[in-house]
């Protein structure tokens, strides 16, 4: 990884003045740290995409295949008669700009490509020379532009500098979703063979292994028992998870980065201890080990394969629904891809909580219920034990991820979890929340150690807000329902607001949460005790 | 500094300054009638064209942009409109956007303060454009009166609105003023804010050059050149009867047929253009579909068979692992 600036400089030198060469006539900077390693052909023959050999982005010839032109061109089209929201995106832009400075790869770089206008008009160029009236006229004066080769390195380096989090979208007044446009983008270059192992990788090792880190299934229940021997070392209480059972009432699915490192698995600690202490009828499942879904930064069939998994596996083990951890792009194919891809879930039942007898109508044909969701309904019905105060040391905000607050709207179930768990709650600036919250800086598989300097300035909106009620108000702890965020936080956190620590909304639930018979508690999740040294000077 | 609207800007004066020779060597059928009637033709049928052809890709996932509180428990509020679960819901969504461009009115700027960035609600943008909008509508509106007789009560109604200014004789009418204002203001935003400048082209100046210029004949006509209204009504109604001819006596100055060139020119460009947001917004996914996705399964018409890697594959490869480690399997 190169030599970082310190954060002070790397503020002062972002620079939003638009360059002055036209944006068409800027050859994209793909020097290193600025792009994402290749996928490797291994990964690439698992999902049968097409395998370049080995490349590197700054290499000056890109292994693009003989017709690259026509392969572009005819995925466009076909793209074009699939998507309709691709045709209205590329024809009803004004270019009026109310998206420019709503990028937070835009506010952190000053790229003007980053801005989405420019980052669609990247693709809707092409979009105008080959397939309108205008453009095959008119040329550039009509926005069109040729497709070169030096485009396609332009499209590898910006649709890989948009985490897809759609805040753009909020704000465009024709709903242009620029996501969309990058998936697109993306997919186009992966029928060139042209993707990254970032995400690559997770995607051949969720096919194949369950999910996107490859953990395998005698592994993954050693890394639980290993969870649940923490829990009991904390609470005095030994939980036995089960894994493949067949007949269990609920199938719990949460990401993979949940599991595999900190600040993630305390979250699935506490997730484990919520279901104990419900007594919840549930199983684990090794072969649907993967909440997310890194197919969807992919293609819309890679997407597809991976999201297969949770209804096959919820009919094979004949549980009567499915309970989904904290993700956040998870909820996005469950929420707008799932069920039409993969269902009907006809043989699954609308999912009633078994401990309040709250039917969940709102997911009542998809059948899988978030988390948060069912956690706000038991804190409402009254049914958890709750020592808020033994999360005092902690002062919380909360980052909305962007897939739940823009792709579903779950806004209130995961701050009323947290208020009733927490007794120090703050909310960061309003222009920085709910749906106009700002990206982690690392969505969409761009979570990478390579581009470290790009995930650092796309998360600066976010920090600095943090930043903000960390000053205002000593906040000291981010909580979020994202594994991505779980994962970007800390380095982005240590960078730019080092004061203030990462932890999931069930982390939380579960220092608070009271088991029957446990002992009584000295440490949170992570061993640490439940009250700072000072705090206790004070008392 | 991006100088691409000096492209547009003479595109538009040549055009008119041929319209108006055009008419000055008798060529008035050919600008009063011909282009007039091709225009409205090319308009029609480009925009039809174009519709149909949106129309025709499928919709296959149900993707909104959700901008506030789901429907989900009775204690969390939903946020109806922001985050439609009926189709009440989106209608009154697409209307506040249509209407009212309600997604723009949320804009905000991004300023670096400091170490601090913050983000301010800007009104501008939206105020501008609310207001290009509307005085253009009732501008079209009133100009009903020339293709309609006797002309509807609520353009007589709409002018008397519209003109209670009353100042000069015929009386100003404030539409016009603000539609000119509306778009230079527009205009200058794209030349001088350096973001704006940075991304607009000549497709982004070219119709509101040529909106300003339409603004500006029509100002003209009415308040300085003063064409025979008269004569301007037959011609038109003429037009609009299908029984086209051009006054024996002219219309009082060839700017009329400036005027409506330029009218024409944009009615041709739409269909091609930008412009075209006005036909797209009604059809975004992003807007006009309710965030019901859990509720209701969305079908994809060309939902593809893909190939998935079976649980049944996955224990061919682990099975030996799982037994050991006590998972269950399905063959032993």
């Amino acid at each position: 990884m190169e030599e970082l600036p310190k954060p002070d400089e790397m503020f002062e030198d972002i620079d939003h003045t638009p360059p002055d060469e036209e944006w068409e006539k800027i050859e994209s900077p793909i020097t290193k740290g600025r792009f994402a390693y290749p996928a490797k052909d291994k990964n690439l023959q698992i999902m049968e995409f097409r395998t370049p050999g080995e490349w590197s982005p700054a290499d000056e010839e890109w292994p693009l295949p003989e017709n690259w032109q026509e392969i572009i061109y005819e995925g466009f089209r076909e793209r074009l008669d699939k998507y309709r929201s691709l045709k209205i995106f590329m024809d009803t832009c004004v270019r009026c700009g109310a998206c420019a400075d709503k990028c937070h790869y835009f506010i952190g770089t000053g790229d003007p490509k980053n801005m989405p206008v420019v980052r669609a008009e990247l693709l809707r160029s092409i979009y105008r020379k080959d397939f309108t009236t205008a453009g095959r006229i008119l040329g550039s004066i009509a926005g069109g532009r040729k497709l070169t080769k030096e485009t396609i390195k332009e499209w590898f380096s910006y649709f890989y500098q948009c985490s897809e989090c759609r805040r753009c979208s909020v704000f465009c007044p024709y709903g242009i979703d620029t996501a969309e446009v990058t998936m697109m983008g993306r997919e186009l270059l992966n029928l060139l063979g042209l993707n990254i192992n970032w995400i690559m990788e997770p995607v051949a090792n969720c096919f194949r292994t369950g999910n996107h880190l490859g953990i395998q299934p005698q592994a993954f229940k050693e890394i639980v028992d290993f969870l649940t021997d923490d829990i009991e070392e904390i609470t005095g209480i030994k939980i036995n998870p089960t894994f493949n059972r067949k007949g269990a009432e609920i199938l719990f699915i949460t990401p993979s980065g949940d599991y595999f490192a900190d600040p993630g698995t305390y979250t699935f600690m506490g997730y484990l201890m919520l279901f104990e202490a419900l007594g919840l009828d549930y199983t684990l499942s090794t072969y649907a080990s993967e909440g997310g879904n890194f197919g969807l930064f992919t293609s819309s069939d890679a997407m597809k394969k991976l999201n297969s998994k949770m209804y096959n596996e919820a009919r094979r083990l004949g549980v009567k629904w499915i309970l989904g951890g904290e993700c956040g792009h998870m909820w996005r194919v469950i929420n707008q891809y799932m069920d039409t891809m993969n269902g009907p879930a006809d043989f699954l039942e609308v999912p009633k909580s078994p401990i309040t007898g709250t039917v969940f109508d709102n997911a009542r044909s998809t059948k899988m219920v978030h988390i948060t969701e069912f956690t706000a309904d038991l804190i409402r019905h009254n049914k958890l034990k709750l020592d808020p105060s033994r999360n005092d040391k902690f002062k919380v905000t909360y980052h909305d991820s962007c897939n739940p607050s823009r792709a579903m709207g779950l806004l209130d179930e995961p701050r009323y979890v947290l208020q009733n768990v927490c007794n120090h709650f703050y909310e960061m600036p309003e222009n920085t929340i709910r749906e106009q919250t700002f990206c982690c800086g690392s969505g969409s598989g761009l979570n990478t150690e390579e581009v470290m300097d790009l995930r650092l300035r796309g998360g600066l909106p976010r920090a600095n807000a943090v930043k903000h009620v960390h000053e205002k108000y000593g906040v000291n702890m981010l909580a979020c329902i994202c594994a991505i965020d779980r994962a970007a936080f800390p380095p982005l956190m240590e960078y730019w607001v080092p004061e203030v620590g990462t932890t999931g909304v069930h982390e939380m639930v579960a220092n608070a949460l009271v088991l029957d018979g446990e002992i009584e508690r000295t440490t949170d999740l992570r061993f640490e005790p439940l009250k700072n040294e000072e705090d206790e000077a004070d008392e | 500094m991006n100088v691409s609207y000096l492209y547009s800007l003479l595109a538009v004066v040549v055009l008119g300054l041929i319209a108006y020779a055009g008419a000055a060597i008798g060529l008035e059928v050919l600008f009063g009638i011909i282009i007039p009637y091709l225009a409205v033709l090319v308009f029609f049928a480009g925009f039809v064209n174009k519709v149909l052809d949106w129309a025709k890709s499928p919709v296959p996932f149900r993707i909104t942009t959700t901008c506030g509180q789901q429907q989900s428990q009775d204690i969390f509020k939903q946020s109806k409109i922001d985050n439609p679960s009926t189709t009440g819901g989106v209608i009154i969504r697409m209307l506040l956007e249509v209407l009212l461009f309600r997604s723009l009115f949320r804009n905000t700027r991004a300023e670096f303060n400091g170490k601090k960035v913050s983000y301010k609600w800007v009104v501008w943008l939206w105020l501008f454009a609310f207001l290009f909008h509307y005085s253009f509508l009732v501008i079209l509106i009133r100009h009903l009166r020339f293709f309609v007789e006797p002309t509807p009560f609520f353009v007589k109604g709409l002018e008397t609105v519209d003109g209670m200014l009353q100042i000069g004789l015929p009386g100003l009418f404030l539409s016009g003023v603000l539609l000119l204002g509306a778009a230079t203001l527009l205009l200058f935003r794209r030349i001088l804010l350096p973001k704006m400048n940075y991304i607009s082209r000549p497709a982004d100046y070219f119709p509101l050059f040529l909106i300003i210029a339409i603004a500006l004949t029509g100002l003209l006509m009415r308040h300085f050149t003063k064409v025979d209204i008269v004569q301007v009504k037959e011609l038109t109604l003429g037009l609009a009867a299908f029984h086209p001819g051009i006054p024996e006596d002219g219309v009082g100055g060839n700017i009329f047929y400036v005027h409506l060139f330029y009218v024409s020119l944009l009615f041709a460009y739409i269909p091609f253009s930008k412009i075209m947001h006005a036909a797209g917004i009604f059809l975004s996914p992003t807007r006009n579909l309710a965030n019901n996705n859990r509720m209701k399964r969305h079908i994809n018409p060309w939902n593809p068979q893909v190939k998935i890697h079976t649980y049944e594959a996955y224990e061919e490869d682990f099975r030996d692992k799982m037994k050991e480690a006590g998972i269950p399997v399905e063959k032993e």
